[in-house]
């Protein structure tokens, strides 16, 4: 059972990734199915009402649009930290199809991508088994501020207050 | 020019503080070099063949007095002495050690001033025209933009990850000074009919391994949807731009694979649901940001200046500098002047600490303490009254920085090449100082007019080549260096007749020695056949490429016949 980071905790994960169908699965606990089985496979996403899905970096989002209200959780997966899709999926289930559930990074889910992953709608992180958790939370709030806007905060920080210069005078005039 | 405010600043300070640890955790051991190779490139750090090579960010080419001294200490106290300005208005320290980098950035940060993404798979510096703000041809100035959207790109999450690099660059001027053709974003901030600004946006241009001239994607953007339409660019280019292979990865492939058409509709429809969201840009904001680059208080000057007319006549050697390196100004009495990092037997776009800090005094005696850096790797003081011309060259002359050859031959542009960067397929440095040295005489040069020599040290084409009218790359023949010479490139700016175009190779490499004579038979066959006051690019556009083909390979024929035939009788 891996460590988990959910809403800014560390918690114990309850749920088995499944990463092939093919394989022995112990028939009770949830499970997060990849998109294809989970799609093709209607009766057991019936049967086990907390079945989760995961979706690989090439998987389209939006599939998912008829059933987002029900879904507990979409995993997100990472084969290699560097593949930056998962962010731009995360975003659209966010911000274009409104889920609301768990969103969780999977796979190669590292200690300094968290800030970014957070940004963008994650709030769970599956870390890989050798990062360190502690390190992981302290990168939540690596910043204090953010120019653009995201999941997380959709104003940018130029519409969000009067920005102050250091002598805290505000300047819409010039200097 | 744009000062840091609390958040600007905070933002920069705390990205210190997240290298530092990264830094620390990868000489700890902690961090494997596969998984702090994204992050120190992202804060400006690559490991070079020699040491490791810090590149700095110089915001669309815009540094302070301040700044520049502070560049010129961080080339003392953490490098040999120098650094070296690169086409994309950065510049780059060559010997660092890797255990001080954290120290650099904050040195950095205390004068507003970052590394960030200046490398790795992200958006890059934003870069712009150097003469923005002072142009007698600008139709609205880019800075605000450019400095919108450097903020809007800086650690913007959902795109620090893309395929590939990720280059924006903004223009304001009739003249296309920022090769808005060759980047992934191109944009020209320009006014309607109503006199309304907006951009137009170019799509998908690019050099390196497959150039590309960018496509048109808007014709007019009105200027509150910049950031939601690059977003919008982003996210589609994100999620399909090729992952699969290196060469393939850059938007320009994703752009040729839909069609400019296909492509466009795609951006569109994934703006359309973030249009007029809170991404759009306010009013407030612009002005806000457009108030950091309002006119400094110029002083009411007569454009002409009876002493400084007398010291043309009198002074050869000044008049021939004026008319190379000083440019017409927006305000009478004022001119911009480019100080030439082109002298000969000095790599091209290098700098020491010492001339530096001459800049950074002079950009405060001459002018309101500012300096521009241009993708032509040269220095730029904007705002140089005409009176004191005369005073300027005099300085810049007695350190190096007055050779008169802006916008010749010899201002060439070159990427540090096999000397240092360890993609490079052959060296450009000794190239570009070989055809420096052989076209060294003034009159000579100044004879063959205005011409871009660009010179890379690989595909990767940092040097620009494609769009030299004289294009250089290095490539690697058996483990040998050998070099192939293209023709008719242009980057959109008045020298090349505001054409933007890739340069077509003129044929088989040559190998290093050959290539002063390469250039020189190019340049005597144009001599030969231009028009009277035809510029080289214009003599090339005019007669194709055969003709200087067949002249340079015909020569070597005949002349490696005549070879033979010597040696014949000598047997
Ligand atoms: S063009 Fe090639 S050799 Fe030159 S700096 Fe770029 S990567 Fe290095």
């Amino acid at each position: 059972m891996s460590r988990l980071i959910r809403n800014g905790q560390v918690t114990v994960d309850t749920w088995q990734l499944i990463r092939n169908v093919d394989a022995p699965v112990s028939p009770d606990g949830a499970v997060i199915l990849p998109l294809a089985s989970w799609v093709t496979d209607p009766v057991s996403r019936l049967q086990r009402l907390a079945t989760g899905v995961w979706l690989a970096p090439d998987d389209d989002p939006a599939v998912l649009a008829p059933w987002l209200g029900a879904l507990p959780l979409i995993a997100i997966d990472f084969p290699k930290f560097t593949d930056g899709r998962g962010y731009s999926s995360a975003f659209l289930l966010r911000n274009r199809l409104g889920f609301r559930g768990e969103l969780r990074a999977v796979g190669d889910v590292l200690v300094d991508q968290i800030w970014y992953l957070a940004r963008v709608g994650f709030n769970a992180f599956a870390l890989r088994a050798d990062q360190d958790v502690q390190a992981a939370l302290a990168q939540l709030a690596v910043f204090s501020e953010r120019y653009q806007g995201s999941t997380d905060q959709p104003v940018p920080a130029f519409r969000r207050r009067e920005r102050q210069w250091p002598d805290g005078v505000r300047t819409a005039v010039a200097p | 020019m744009y000062r840091y405010d609390v958040v600007d600043q905070t933002l920069v300070n705390e990205r210190v503080a997240q290298y530092r640890d990264q830094l620390r955790r990868f000489l700890a051991g902690e961090l494997p070099e596969d998984e702090f190779r994204p992050l120190r490139l992202q804060n400006g750090l690559y490991i070079q063949k020699h040491a490791p090579m810090l590149r700095v960010a110089i915001p669309y080419g815009l540094l302070s007095a301040h700044q520049l001294r502070m560049l010129a200490s961080i080339a003392r106290r953490y490098d040999r002495g120098y650094g070296h300005f690169t086409t994309r208005q950065n510049i780059q320290y060559n010997w660092p050690r890797l255990e001080d980098t954290a120290d650099i950035l904050a040195d950095l940060a205390s004068v507003e001033m970052h590394a960030i993404q200046t490398s790795g798979n992200c958006v890059r510096n934003i870069s712009s025209d150097e003469f923005a703000g002072v142009a007698p041809d600008e139709i609205v100035d880019p800075r605000p933009l450019a400095e919108i959207l450097r903020q809007w790109s800086t650690f913007h999450p959902e795109f620090a990850y893309l395929p590939r690099k990720f280059k924006i660059a903004v223009n304001g001027a009739a003249e296309d000074r920022a090769a808005t053709a060759f980047h992934d974003i191109g944009l020209t901030v320009v006014r309607d009919a109503n006199g309304d600004i907006g951009v137009q946006v170019l799509a998908g241009g690019g050099m390196g391994r497959t150039p590309v001239v960018g496509v048109v994607i808007r014709e007019f953007l009105p200027w509150p949807h910049v950031l939601t339409y690059v977003e919008a660019i982003l996210r589609v280019y994100n999620r399909y731009g090729r992952r699969d292979n290196l060469y393939k990865a850059r938007i320009k492939i994703l752009v040729k694979a839909l069609g400019a058409a296909t492509f466009a509709q795609q951006v569109d429809a994934e703006w359309a649901s973030i249009k007029d969201g809170p991404g759009t840009l306010t009013r407030e904001e612009f002005d806000r940001v457009s108030a950091w680059f309002t006119d400094p208080p110029y002083a009411v000057l007569d454009d002409d200046d009876a002493a400084h007319a007398e010291r043309l006549r009198e002074h050869a050697g000044f008049a021939r500098w004026v008319g190379r390196s000083v440019r017409g100004h927006r305000i009478a009495g004022y001119r911009s002047v480019v100080l030439s990092l082109k002298k000969t037997g000095v790599a091209p776009g290098d700098a020491t600490a010492g001339q530096m800090d001459h800049v950074a005094d002079w950009a405060e005696r001459f002018g309101f303490g500012e300096i521009r850096v241009s993708h032509e790797q040269n220095l730029i003081l904007p705002d140089v009254p005409v009176r004191e011309l005369y005073a300027l060259w005099q300085e810049a002359k007695a350190v190096g920085l007055a050779t008169p050859n802006i916008g010749l031959l010899t201002d060439v542009i070159t990427c540090p090449g096999g000397d240092f960067c360890s993609l490079a397929n052959a060296k450009s440095l000794p190239i570009a100082a070989a055809i420096q040295e052989r076209f060294d005489d003034l009159d000579y040069l100044h004879d063959i007019g205005e011409i871009n020599l660009n010179i890379s040290g690989c595909m990767n084409s940092c040097g620009h080549h494609h769009v030299g009218h004289i294009g250089i790359l290095g490539v690697d023949k058996d483990g040998d260096e050998w070099y192939q010479v293209s023709i008719g490139g242009a980057d959109g700016s008045a020298l090349g007749g505001g054409r933007s175009a890739i340069g077509k190779v003129i044929g088989p490499s040559f190998k290093a020695d050959d290539m002063p004579d390469v250039v020189q038979q190019l340049i005597d066959a144009y001599v030969e056949w231009r028009h009277p006051g035809e510029r080289f690019a214009d003599t090339v556009h005019r007669l194709g490429v055969p003709p200087f083909k067949a002249r340079v390979y015909g020569e070597r024929r005949s002349a490696s016949k005549h070879a033979a035939q010597t040696v014949a009788v000598g047997e």
